[in-house]
């Protein structure tokens, strides 16, 4: 059993939770994932890593109540106990080379994105953040963002808080404005990172995304988290979860996490429509 | 006087129509008197056959006179004396290529039903007089062990029994490896494998979970931070093939693995789970091994009408069990023999609406010494179905030979060993079971598991 050692809610519907895990928080690096079960009815449930302390033997996950699992996982209390919690999983962030950086996140996905702002920071890398919510009340983490990153820009749909607009507009101008990234490490909803890579590809920036597919077991065995990346079969929790953005079949990815979607909240579709407004806006 | 009837005695069974829509066991087992019966059949010959076909050379003819006399506890004791697993190995092993093949009343005839005394006798003692064993008095060395299938579970056996300190280490929730997550319910209940596992723990195997050897920890650490004396990598062959055909991505592909873990592990046939599974009205399962005939009798019972074994060579060529082909028939399976797919088939929103397979024909023997299957040109065809399930063959996890220094692997990905002792091509760190042949037996494993346990108690005694 995993005990909850600290509990945090960041907003209506995200939830972070700091979990007693030594070994696992032995071996943490920036950019991998745990698998969570909350009891023994439960599915397994990827999630990144959002933080770490080596030292307290915890690990920290940030995550959006979005089905069934997250649910009951965000009822659970400080002093809870969940029933299994394995890690951590897939390659960590490669940095090599990397002297100045934007880090995109969106919604919960900065949740996976500040620990890679976090990292570069602590090699010394110059880190933007870009951080995208639809408005005011979601914003998480701002302040957590803003110790790590050179430059922090918020970005808002409706434009309650920050600038509005959306995250891939942000980018494309501090593109344009000259900011010379050797990478881009985006992480968010699907259609967002899509929409990332397709805003960096005629800049021929380097563009990470973290991805996050069903899966069973996050060791190669199941075969259900199968990506298509540069035309080839790739699994996330053995490959990745990081991949080159300019090469991963995005609409394939969303079709394949479609598979369950009836057991889900609408929630997830709400978001989805919005995104393809955001698509059709950037192609024209 | 023996039995001199020249067919076993039939195992009862549930009707194929009940069964196919219950996930309980499918062969109910013998009676006492049924066992005795059969057991009588057995010619006792001196050069005792049979026991050249037994991986772990279980004293066969003497364990089947004691179920002959009708003294069970005798036989139980013949039989544990070199198989850890009879509850397991009687239910699942093939017997008719291995003991079974080499008893003399199989000339004219039916062999003497082996596997079922076997079962008989360990699930009578399982019911009658199941203790636990006492945990030994500890020799002060540790050994880990890596999985936690069929062949860890010998070699953790029979170390713990010796006073070996054994940690066993899995990567899933839960212990038993392939006998969990792989074999269904109605082959080899879950209640026997975690009996095995109690009486680990009992032995006093430290059995932890969550644990993935290569990402959590490197061998190296668990050699020289955390002490262990010697190693055994028993990680088996998880990771699915696919066909590399278009459509493959679709929603409604499943791995055999992912599949079979999805119901068996996650019991997605349970109502009180949570675990998510595809509601298939016709599933096409591509295989013809065991594994292909588990997908498709499991996909029956989870409600599809229509179940389709699509494979490529004939029948004969077929790798799965007799019996399995058998029950699977009985149970309604529909059989495409001959047939390749060479599509999965789009319904326009991204999910699987059916299979396009390609005719085939026997030509000459391959490498296998099997017929190998030539395509007849443009005899395509569809078969309707909304899942398609991918049973084609598994291959070593590379998650321990990627992280762990001096470990040989063949072009396989299997790991190299010295065959007397089991040991790799690092010293101290043994392995056994799928990782070292690629997918096989659970007998085999077992076998490699028991071998290796006997290594490694010579290596540290002497070190």
């Amino acid at each position: 059993m995993f005990r909850i050692v600290n509990k945090r809610e960041l907003n209506s519907m995200v939830t972070l939770l700091e979990i007693e895990a030594p070994f696992v928080a032995k071996k943490a690096q920036a950019g991998q994932f745990i698998i969570f079960r909350v009891d023994e009815f439960s599915e397994r449930v990827p999630l990144t890593i959002a933080d770490y302390d080596r030292e307290k033997g915890t690990v920290t996950i940030i995550f959006q109540k979005v089905g069934l699992s997250t649910k009951l996982l965000a009822a659970k209390e400080i002093g809870d106990s969940i029933q299994d919690f394995v890690g951590p999983l897939g390659v960590a962030t490669e940095y090599d080379g990397m002297k100045k950086v934007a880090v995109v996140g969106g919604g919960v996905g900065c949740a996976i994105a500040y620990p890679q702002a976090k990292a570069l920071h602590e090699l010394g890398v110059e880190v933007d953040v870009i951080a995208g919510f639809r408005n005011k009340d979601i914003v998480i983490l701002e302040d957590e963002m803003r110790a790590v990153a050179t430059n922090y820009y918020l970005m808002t749909d409706d434009g309650t808080q920050g600038e509005k607009g959306f995250v891939t507009d942000k980018l494309k101008s501090l593109i344009e404005a000259g900011n010379n990234y050797d990478a881009v490490i985006a992480i968010g909803p699907i259609p967002m990172m899509k929409f990332v890579s397709l805003t960096t590809k005629p800049f021929g920036i380097k563009t990470i995304v973290s991805l996050n597919p069903i899966m069973i077991d996050g060791t190669g065995m199941c075969g259900g988290c199968r990506v298509t990346v540069g035309g080839k079969i790739k699994f996330a929790c053995v490959d990745g979860p990081d991949f080159d953005g300019h090469e991963v079949d995005f609409d394939e990815l969303m079709n394949r996490n479609s598979i369950y979607k009836a057991r889900e909240a609408e929630l997830t579709e709400t978001h989805i429509c919005r995104m393809d407004k955001l698509a059709n806006e950037l192609i024209k | 006087m023996a039995n001199m009837s020249l067919e076993k005695i039939k195992m009862p069974e549930q009707a194929p129509d009940v069964r196919n829509k219950n996930f309980e066991e499918v062969a109910l087992g013998y009676t006492a008197e049924m066992a005795v019966e059969e057991a009588q059949r057995c010619l006792s010959c001196k050069h005792k056959p049979c026991v050249s076909g037994c991986p772990v050379n279980v004293r066969i003819p003497e364990f089947i006179a004691e179920v002959a006399k009708g003294d069970f506890m005798a036989a139980y004791k013949v039989i544990t004396s070199t198989n850890a697993l009879p509850a397991v190995c009687g239910r699942v092993c093939p017997q008719e290529s291995q003991c079974e093949s080499k008893c003399v009343r199989g000339i004219k005839g039916e062999a003497v039903a082996i596997g079922r005394l076997e079962r008989f006798v360990a699930d009578w003692y399982m019911k009658n007089c199941d203790e636990m064993p006492e945990k030994p008095a500890s020799n002060g060395k540790k050994v880990a062990v890596i999985g936690s299938g069929p062949s860890s579970l010998a070699c953790a056996g029979d170390l713990a029994k010796q006073g070996y300190e054994v940690t066993m280490f899995e990567a899933f929730h839960k212990a038993g490896g392939v006998l969990v997550y792989g074999i269904p319910e109605f082959r080899l209940p879950k209640g026997i494998v975690q009996k095995e596992i109690d009486k680990l723990s009992a032995l006093g195997v430290n059995i932890m979970t969550n644990m993935v050897i290569g990402k959590v920890l490197s061998i190296d650490e668990i050699i020289e931070d955390m002490g262990f004396d010697a190693v055994f990598v028993g990680t088996g062959a998880g990771l699915p093939s696919f066909m590399g055909i278009p459509g493959e991505a679709l929603v409604g592909v499943y791995s055999a693995n992912e599949y079979l873990t999805r119901i068996n592990l996650m019991k997605a046939y349970l109502s009180e789970y949570d675990t998510p599974i595809r509601n298939s009205k016709a599933v096409a399962v591509v295989g013809g091994g065991n594994v292909a005939m588990d997908a498709a009798r499991c996909a029956k019972r989870m409600g599809a009408e229509h179940v389709y074994i699509v494979y490529r060579r004939s029948e004969k060529e077929m790798p799965a069990r007799l019996e399995e082909i058998h029950h699977a028939k009985e149970e309604g399976i529909e059989f495409h023999l001959l047939r390749n797919p060479v599509k999965i088939l789009d319904n326009g929103n991204g999910q699987v609406c059916g299979i396009e397979c390609l005719k085939m024909e026997l030509g000459e023997p391959d490498a296998s010494g099997r017929r190998s299957p030539v395509p007849v040109e443009g005899s395509n065809y569809v078969i309707d179905v909304d899942t398609v399930v991918m049973s084609i063959g598994t291959s070593p996890n590379p998650l321990i030979r990627s992280t762990t220094k001096g470990l040989e692997t063949n072009r396989k990905g299997c790991l190299v060993v010295n065959e007397e002792t089991n040991q790799t091509t690092r010293e101290g760190v043994y392995a056994g079971g799928d990782a070292v042949t690629g997918a096989a037996t659970v007998i085999l494993a077992m076998g490699a598991g028991k071998k290796a346990a006997t290594a490694i108690d010579e290596y540290l005694k002497q070190k």
